[in-house]
């Protein structure tokens, strides 16, 4: 993209996280002359917990990457060293993969990939400011005193900003172990309006694999069947290598002994720590207060890859001093001679409240300075890396003077993620979880593509191959379901007795799409694919629609969109607390206001009246 | 052409239903249906004299007819229906209308049913709102709307929390809270597939599933017993002392029930009585005059009225017409503004010195002679069963919690039935979320936040 400007930059990227590199990556891609700047180039896309990407919800997230030409997903597949299915014995919308990728390897394959982007360049350094001219960023400036002008700026630096670590009363000032903190950078956005506030996350000891007994551990074999994150139409590359078991032990009542008695050299638990910590990602500190009667708790033992001397034990991360993590960890079962090569800690870093914040991820104190990942109190690289999608998106938008863009939250969990960052703010580290997703039967992680595919495409994320394939996919999934619709069950060599027609057959609880190949010789020449989107559109569709009908309200609000400076104050009726939180969130659309935590129904009704006045106001003076 | 109509009659897609003039006494009611099934819900009840159904009725004309029950057949009451199709009519929306005269207790079985068949009750200001949304109403209404709303919206909550210290309440949220505890039951075991947490077996979510089910219809046939209708809505009488509220409440009752005196603070406490007005429950509530005093006893008795008052549906705000208005009537007279209330000049009896020029819509009576007394009942009914205050009448508060109940237990019977089918916990939390939603309409509660609190607060989950 010609700037007219040599020495301006389009787009820079702070931080070189999971946010960060699909931040960059997407701008680049979409035409930005992009700078990605990372306090250590050699730690670009680490993954600096446990080595697992996926799981309910985030595997959800993940898809969406995929369906919108993301990076993680590919680089995922293409390091896979485990990968399950989980829920299978529930439905579609809830089925997730679960993936362990090689720690080395992931990150050497995204810095590959950015590397051979052609719009993208990388630097190693400490930002220390964000500059601003007439009120929109305009570059960076950099610890050393360079100065980098841009025209937009996405910030995602993880937990670094003032960052301090824990292990039992040793504290150090560092964004992860061994690692300085970004120190300058949290003064800088306070100087230009911005709120920080203050949030924690552990991680757990690593372990020497060779000192791991693991007879004494239970085996868990990874899917027999190939599992990708990519869709079937991306040709997904997957590694060669034979994927690596995982393995289970438990703690034990001397687990938690040690613990209990160590309790008060805890940093979570001594008070060193203010920032509040996540309840879906407990310390074993926690788990063991909180859970009092609970015997036992489990512990993945995690390969880091394949070729890796170490084991991430998920499930015990802690604060604890060295010595009690010692003593606690040689108390599980198959660790009694394991040896800790790095103790677990925990991280404190200052975050900023999203409120701050518009749906397109952009401060609305300062235009063209965007925010991703766990600086917007997130956790989880799922959650960094989509929102970084979207945020590297949305530079661009905004350099082309177009508007962003937004999912909405029946259109994606990336929609919900954003929507309940900028909306609801948080108070905690904020965990996708399917049960926060009130169309989660439309989200589905198998139908990904058909619901963002086209959305890729159109932003030129989606190479042409790729998009073509997905549309015959989609084209034969239409014709399947037409041709189910007007086949009676007879012909379909089906018992139908009284159905109209075999897609009725099929939406039966006993009926299977499978059981229709048999008998059905179209339906025996379907793929694979299409028939799994063909079954679940048929047996879904009538909670669909029930699901569909107890958020029609909410889905009507949504059809009315709010502007920027909507002047609540004028609202007659308005509460003053409902005015306060209008005038922080600034909802986009009146759906979007009626979720803000303090907006009341009549709140809603006032807002629906005084716009419908305002308008007819209008339409008679254009008139007159 | 307007187009605008169109989108928004799109955006507008429920039915509502309501009451919509009062019944006095033995007079009719009108049940009034607003949205694109007005027509279909009014004449799924609706059968001619001769028992057939009506099926293509002309707008605007009246068809005689009984309300009948739709699975017993039973005659609810002896009805004249007609319809309004869009946009000819107040709403803009199509409407049908149901005239009925047996009283508020088939009025409140109609309303009963239509909701049972699709309709939601309407909020407070509702019919108004959507009159307006849809152009109906002229551009210099549209204070006086917003105005109607927060009003009602106000009266309602005072009601709504009123209504949620009674036992009724209790046993609703009760039941709403076994629910979402199986919902985070069913979210954990989805969300967190992998965790060592005690999934609840198809056996035991099939029997909690029944027993909420069991609840929740013993909630709605003790309904129909009328037990839940002991709640009146509360008039508050409020006056400077000796203004005659203590003989008014009096009048009212026929009976002595307060202490009358001649001496100003004579009532030290509230006196709360149960009367029926044109077939409304009402809790009548005479106060102890609002004034500052150096008396601990009274000063408690005033606190407490305070309490009645911030808590009333309705205000009886009674003068004295044998003297001029005090700056403490005016202070009464600016707190009743924008309530809703009834301006009482009492002691009609004796020579009027009060400016009955400066008071508005009032209603003239004496205690002593019982003159005016029709008049005030008619007013009272007419408050509780018209205009602003009908929503939260007792009558439609208790309909909105049976409406609530019989959702919740329709929805709990769809999640038997998907058990039954074999679906998994992603479909039954579908059902399971609308049981939990219907039940906390009542309170404004979503479950959905409620469901992830206690899922992190009753299971070990994480890493």
């Amino acid at each position: 993209m010609y700037n007219g400007r040599v020495n301006t930059w389009d787009v820079i990227v702070v931080g070189g996280g999971h946010a960060g590199c699909e931040a960059a990556s997407a701008a680049a891609r979409r035409g930005a002359r992009t700078l990605l700047v990372a306090l250590r180039r050699d730690r670009v896309a680490h993954l600096p917990c446990n080595c697992s990407i996926g799981g309910p919800a985030k595997a959800h997230l993940v898809r969406e990457i995929a369906a919108l030409g993301g990076l993680m997903p590919r680089i995922a597949d293409a390091a896979m060293t485990h990968a399950r299915l989980l829920n299978t014995s529930k439905g579609p919308a809830v089925r997730a993969i679960r993936a362990q990728v090689d720690k080395a390897l992931y990150p050497a394959l995204m810095r590959a990939r950015l590397a051979d982007e052609p719009n993208l360049a990388m630097l190693e350094g400490e930002a220390a400011a964000v500059l601003v001219e007439d009120g929109a960023a305009a570059g960076i400036a950099m610890a050393d005193g360079r100065r980098f002008p841009a025209r937009a700026v996405i910030l995602a630096t993880g937990t670094f900003l003032n960052a301090r670590t824990f292990v039992g009363d040793v504290t150090e000032d560092a964004g992860r172990h061994g690692e300085p903190p970004a120190r300058r950078l949290s003064a800088s956005l306070a100087a230009l309006g911005l709120r920080l506030g203050r949030l924690k996350t552990g991680t757990t000891p690593r372990l020497d694999a060779a000192t791991i007994d693991y007879a004494r551990c239970e085996r868990q074999e990874p899917s027999p069947t190939p599992l990708a994150f990519q869709f079937a139409w991306q040709r997904p590359a997957l590694p060669d290598r034979p994927l690596l078991p995982c393995h289970l032990t438990y703690t034990t009542a001397e687990t938690h002994a040690i613990i209990r008695a160590n309790l008060s050299r805890s940093a979570l638990y001594g008070g060193l720590i203010s920032g509040r910590g996540p309840r879906y990602c407990p310390s074993i500190e926690d788990k063991i207060v909180r859970f009092a009667d609970r015997e036992r708790h489990q512990v993945f033992l995690e390969r880091e890859g394949w070729d890796s001397d170490l084991i991430y034990p998920l499930g015990i991360s802690t604060s604890l001093p060295a010595d009690a993590q010692d003593a606690f960890v040689r108390s599980i079962p198959g660790l009694e001679r394991a040896v800790i090569l790095r103790p677990g800690y925990a991280v404190e870093y200052d975050y900023l409240p999203p409120d701050q914040l518009t749906a397109g991820l952009e401060t609305k104190a300062v235009r063209g300075l965007f925010c991703a990942g766990q600086l917007n109190g997130t956790s989880g690289y799922e959650e960094a890396a989509g929102q970084g999608l979207l945020a590297g998106i949305n530079a661009v938008q905004y350099l082309h003077g177009d508007a962003p863009v937004v999912l909405g939250r029946d259109q994606a969990y990336l929609g919900v993620l954003v929507d309940d960052l900028v909306t609801r703010g948080l108070t905690e580290p904020y965990r996708m979880l399917t049960s926060r997703a009130e169309h989660r039967l439309l989200l589905r992680q198998d139908n990904a593509d058909l619901r963002l595919a086209d959305l890729g495409a159109a932003l030129g994320l989606l190479p042409a191959g790729d998009y073509a394939r997905f549309r015959a996919k989609r084209a034969a999934i239409d014709a399947e379901l037409d041709r189910l619709a007007s086949t009676p069950p007879g012909e379909s060599g089906v018992d139908g007795a009284g159905l109209a027609s075999a897609a009725d057959w099929l939406r039966r609880p006993a009926s299977t799409y499978a059981r229709l190949r048999e008998t059905d010789p179209v339906a025996a020449t379907v793929p694979e694919e299409v028939a799994e989107q063909v079954e679940t559109a048929v047996k879904y569709a009538g909670y669909i629609c029930r699901q569909q009908r107890q958020v029609a309200q909410q889905r009507r609000l949504e059809a009315h969109p709010l502007p920027d400076d909507f002047p609540y104050q004028q609202v007659r009726g308005l509460s003053r607390e409902a005015i306060d939180h209008l005038t922080q969130v600034r909802p986009r659309t009146v759906g979007q206001a009626a979720r803000i935590p303090g907006v009341t129904p009549a709140d809603i009704s006032l807002l629906l009246v005084w716009l419908s006045a305002k308008k007819r106001a209008a339409v008679s003076r254009e008139t007159r | 052409m307007d187009h605008r109509t169109d989108r928004q009659t799109d955006a507008m897609t429920d039915t509502i239903a309501a009451l919509s003039t009062p019944p006095g006494e033995g007079g009719i009611g009108i049940i009034r249906l607003s949205g694109p099934e007005a027509a279909a819900l009014a004449l799924g009840l609706f059968r001619r004299a001769d028992g057939s159904a009506l099926a293509r009725p002309t707008p605007f004309r009246q068809y005689y007819g009984h309300i009948r029950h739709p699975e017993t057949g039973d005659v609810v009451d002896e009805v004249l229906l007609s319809v309004m199709r869009a946009p000819r009519s107040y709403t803009r929306e199509a409407m049908a209308e149901i005239s009925a005269h047996g009283g508020p207790l088939p009025l409140r079985e109609i309303l009963g049913l239509l909701c049972r068949a699709g309709a939601r009750l309407a909020r407070p200001g509702e019919f108004t709102e959507r009159a307006f949304l849809h152009g109906r109403l002229d551009l210099t209404q549209a204070e006086a709307v917003l105005d109607t709303i927060r009003a009602c919206t106000e009266a309602g909550l005072r009601a709504a929390q009123r209504a949620l210290r009674g036992e009724l309440a209790a046993r609703i949220r009760g039941l709403r809270a076994r629910l979402v505890a199986l919902l985070a039951a069913l979210e954990a075991a989805i969300d967190y597939a992998d965790e060592d947490i005690a999934v609840l077996s198809s056996a035991e979510i099939a029997a909690e599933i029944a027993a909420l089910r069991a609840a929740t219809e013993e909630l709605i046939a003790s309904h129909r017993q009328g037990c839940l209708l002991r709640d009146g809505a509360a008039a508050v009488i409020i006056g400077r002392p000796n203004t005659g509220k203590s003989s008014l409440l009096n009048a009212l009752l026929g009976e002595a029930r307060a202490i009358v005196t001649a001496v100003p603070g004579t009532t030290r406490d509230v006196i709360e009585e149960q009367l029926d007005v044109g077939g409304v429950p009402l809790r009548l509530m005479d106060t102890a005059g609002i004034r500052p005093t150096d008396d601990e006893v009274e000063r408690q008795g005033v606190a407490r009225s305070e309490t009645a008052l911030a808590d009333a549906d309705v205000l009886l705000l009674v003068l004295d017409g044998s003297a001029p208005l005090t700056a403490e009537d005016r202070a009464l007279l600016a707190r009743a503004r924008g309530r809703p209330a009834i301006l009482i000049v009492n002691k009609a009896d004796l020579p009027l010195a009060v400016a009955l020029s400066e008071l508005g819509a009032h209603v003239m009576i004496s205690a002593r002679t019982g003159a005016g007394l029709p008049a005030l009942r008619q007013a009272i009914a007419d408050l509780l069963l018209g205009g602003a205050v009908a929503a939260q009448s007792p009558l439609l508060a208790s309909l909105r919690q049976r409406a609530a109940a019989e959702e919740a237990a329709r929805a709990l019977a769809q999640a038997e039935a998907t058990l039954r089918a074999g679906g998994s916990e992603e479909l039954l939390a579908v059902d399971l979320t609308a049981a939990a939603d219907a039940l906390g309409a009542l309170t404004g509660d979503h479950a959905r936040d409620e469901v992830i609190q206690e899922l992190f607060s009753r299971f070990c989950v994480g890493k």
